[in-house]
């Protein structure tokens, strides 16, 4: 009798120790889900686990009793296996928060399914302004850029300075269409003129047959709206047929750290692009590059990993704060009601749309002879301010802003 | 008539050579498959791979001991085909009186594990490898400017392609090489060395996947994944041209190139399909494919 009523109490005792927090199943697990072995592989992939592992150290959860896990995916930029993934992770592995997934036809996808099922989805990869627009939920934030961002910031800047005619190499998927869209807007909005577009298949390897008809369009300025491998091939392609010499300029319209890497400074060299991120800006952003690149076989974080980075510090901040992971809606809504501050982005906020502010950079890329290392590559043009840098509220057609 | 269709006569032209040129890249490597596939019965699935280190071996020449462009059109495709020598006396030689599909699976593996060790090295953003000096820039033909590089990848292609059929069609050792297709026990007993001319035979194969890999890195990125989406277009070139016809491969290399070159023009999405499509009516239609002889 006496050993049945020590073993009531010491079961009771071991049961409330752990209900201080009630997180799901004890553990926060973050999903890290990307393209790991194809296009998008260098600006996100790996380093994206790596961004977030240095995230969760910096934020001393271990020190907090939080006990964090990290897993990572690879979607192969196909919106039916990265369904599959997330569908898995949230069912059987219980998994908590979905962070990067770049590619936005996969993006778009998850972003349902995480709505469906109520758990987190922070989105460094994708760009799609959607995310933010008609298809918005209360359990995505769309965290790093997006197409807005990025046509506000190079599409302006380049018909400004009397870029006025463009033609668009787009590539034929999600995110590529409504880089072409934005940037159009862009353009005609500042008394600019599209004089046509090509839609090229996504991924594609040649591009001779499209910058031929870039050529014939007689445009200024050929809006390259695709990203990675595509873009690089493109600007590598562009070089051979002597667009520029022709008289005619290319207008990345969205290009990372990465891509400038592989075309080398010798074609890339004045380049205009528009970041969120750049290693080079701060002592904190220099000290991150050195510690990440040393995890990451010498490549340097782009602007997506520095988002994830971000995304992760902010929701591990949330989830303490509600001692709870497991309502996706609750941990969104606080993330939205506490101003971000981490030591990459520094301070900023979350919008009721989900759409994170922050300041955005119009880089332009060195010569050869002004670069001082390896990565040494953009010089900063421009500073976009945070409340210029991203498609007001009103014009979003997000559904949760008319409710409030 | 040429503005009802939304286009000039100089623009389609121009098109018309672009297609001619990727179509110099089809023809090189489906003639490299079809020559392994009509001497050896093995569907090489490796072919994308071995394309692909053809235009690594370039970079590193070029990056580790400072051989150019030429250097490596006369280098790469011996040390590749060497490992395609290799690869034969290893693995392949066992294959022979099986199915074809257990050739096509070991291939495939192959393929598999030679891209995946090279993506993790690295990377899939490609690196650089620019265009020889003698021949960058480009003339002004009229209906476009024509990279100088571009002109002589269509060149020198179609003058590998002819020496290839030449030597198979109208050569003693191409009629060596066919008859020991045919019945490897007579040819044998001529004391003719059937089994080295077979292992050379995969490598001449493979060195051409190569060729056109050293030709294909200073315009498309050097990259792990270069070969993987190539490969089954190439596949449906060859199955398009007949399995074992060497003129065939040759002919629907360029003619397919010019199809996929016009399709970017008028139907850009469908670009990437168009050959399939092709490949599914002419097996409707010829299932031994243009130029195969129905066995």
């Amino acid at each position: 009798m006496k050993s049945l009523l020590s073993l009531i109490a010491l079961v009771t005792a071991l049961g409330c120790a752990s209900a201080q927090a009630q997180y799901t199943d004890g553990i926060i697990k973050i999903g890290v889900m990307n393209d790991m072995s194809g296009t998008y592989k260098d600006l996100s992939g790996q380093g994206s686990v790596i961004a977030a592992r240095m995230a969760v150290e910096d934020f001393g959860a271990a020190a907090k009793g939080m006990k964090v896990e990290i897993v990572g995916a690879d979607h192969q930029n196909k919106p039916d296996v990265g369904s599959n993934v997330v569908r898995t992770w949230i069912d059987t592995d219980k998994v908590d928060v979905i962070v990067d997934v770049p590619t936005s036809s996969v993006a778009l996808a998850v972003n349902e399914i995480v709505r469906d099922k109520n758990k987190v989805f922070l989105v460094s990869g994708a760009a799609a302004s959607d995310l933010t627009g008609p298809q918005c939920t209360p359990n995505t934030i769309h965290w790093t850029y997006d197409t807005w961002a990025l046509a506000n910031g190079t599409g302006k800047a380049i018909v400004k300075t009397g870029g006025d005619t463009w033609f668009f190499i787009t590539a034929n998927y999600a995110f590529g269409l409504a880089l072409e869209r934005d940037t159009a807007a862009v353009v005609v909005k500042n008394g600019g003129k599209v004089l046509g577009q090509v839609r090229h298949p996504f991924p594609a390897t040649d591009f001779s047959s499209f910058l031929l008809q870039a050529q014939a369009s007689k445009a200024k300025v050929i809006g390259l709206a695709n990203a990675g491998a595509d873009t690089i091939n493109s600007i590598k392609q562009a070089s051979e047929f002597g667009i520029v010499q022709g008289g005619q300029s290319l207008a990345g319209l969205l290009v990372f750290i990465t891509d400038v890497k592989s075309l080398g400074l010798q074609i890339a060299q004045g380049l205009i692009l528009t970041e969120a991120w750049y290693w080079d800006m701060n002592d904190a952003n220099r000290e991150f590059a050195k510690k990440f690149s040393e995890q990451n076989s010498g490549i340097y974080p782009s602007m997506v990993h520095a988002g994830v980075y971000s995304a992760v510090t902010h929701y591990l901040k949330a989830v303490d704060a509600l001692k709870s992971d497991g309502d996706g809606k609750a941990v969104v809504a606080k993330m939205k009601e506490m101003p971000t501050n981490d030591k990459l982005f520094g301070q900023g906020t979350v919008r009721a749309d989900g759409r994170k502010i922050h300041p955005m950079y119009l880089f332009e890329v060195k010569k050869p002879s002004e670069s001082k290392g390896p990565w040494d590559m953009y010089k900063l043009r421009a500073t976009i301010p945070a409340d210029e840098a991203f498609r007001p509220l009103s014009e979003g057609g997000c559904p949760l802003v008319n409710k409030s | 008539m040429f503005e009802l269709l939304g286009i000039t006569p100089q623009a389609l032209f121009g098109q018309l050579l672009i297609g001619l040129i990727n179509g110099s890249f089809y023809a090189l490597l489906s003639l490299g498959l079809a020559v392994i596939f009509g001497m050896l019965n093995i569907i090489n699935f490796t072919h994308g791979a071995q394309y692909m280190l053809g235009a690594f071996t370039a970079f590193f020449l070029l990056e580790y001991a400072g051989l150019g462009y030429w250097w490596a059109l006369a280098l790469a495709p011996v040390l590749v085909g060497i490992t395609g020598v290799i690869i034969e006396r290893l693995f392949l030689q066992w294959l022979y009186k099986l199915d074809h599909l257990y050739g096509l699976l070991l291939t495939f593996g192959l393929a598999l594990i030679i891209e995946g060790t090279f993506r993790n090295f690295f990377g899939s953003s490609g690196l650089p490898y620019s265009v020889p000096p003698e021949l960058q820039g480009g003339r002004n033909l009229g209906f476009m400017f024509l990279p100088n590089y571009r002109g002589w990848v269509v060149l020198f292609s179609l003058a590998v392609c002819l020496a290839t059929w030449f030597v198979i069609e109208r050569t003693r050792l191409g009629a060596y090489l066919r008859a020991a297709t045919e019945n490897p026990t007579l040819v044998r007993a001529f004391g003719i060395n059937v089994p080295r001319m077979i292992t050379l035979t995969y490598g001449f194969g493979v060195a051409l996947a190569a060729l056109a890999g050293v030709m294909a890195a200073p315009i498309y990125s050097v990259s792990p994944q270069m070969g993987s989406g190539l490969i089954i277009v190439v596949f449906a070139v060859v199955v398009i041209g007949g399995m074992g016809s060497i003129m065939g491969a040759i002919v629907t290399g360029f003619g397919l190139g010019l199809i996929e070159g016009l399709t970017k023009v008028f139907f850009p999405e469908a670009s990437n399909t168009v050959i399939f499509i092709i490949m599914a009516i002419v097996l409707l239609i010829r299932p031994a494919g243009l130029f195969g002889r129905t066995a």
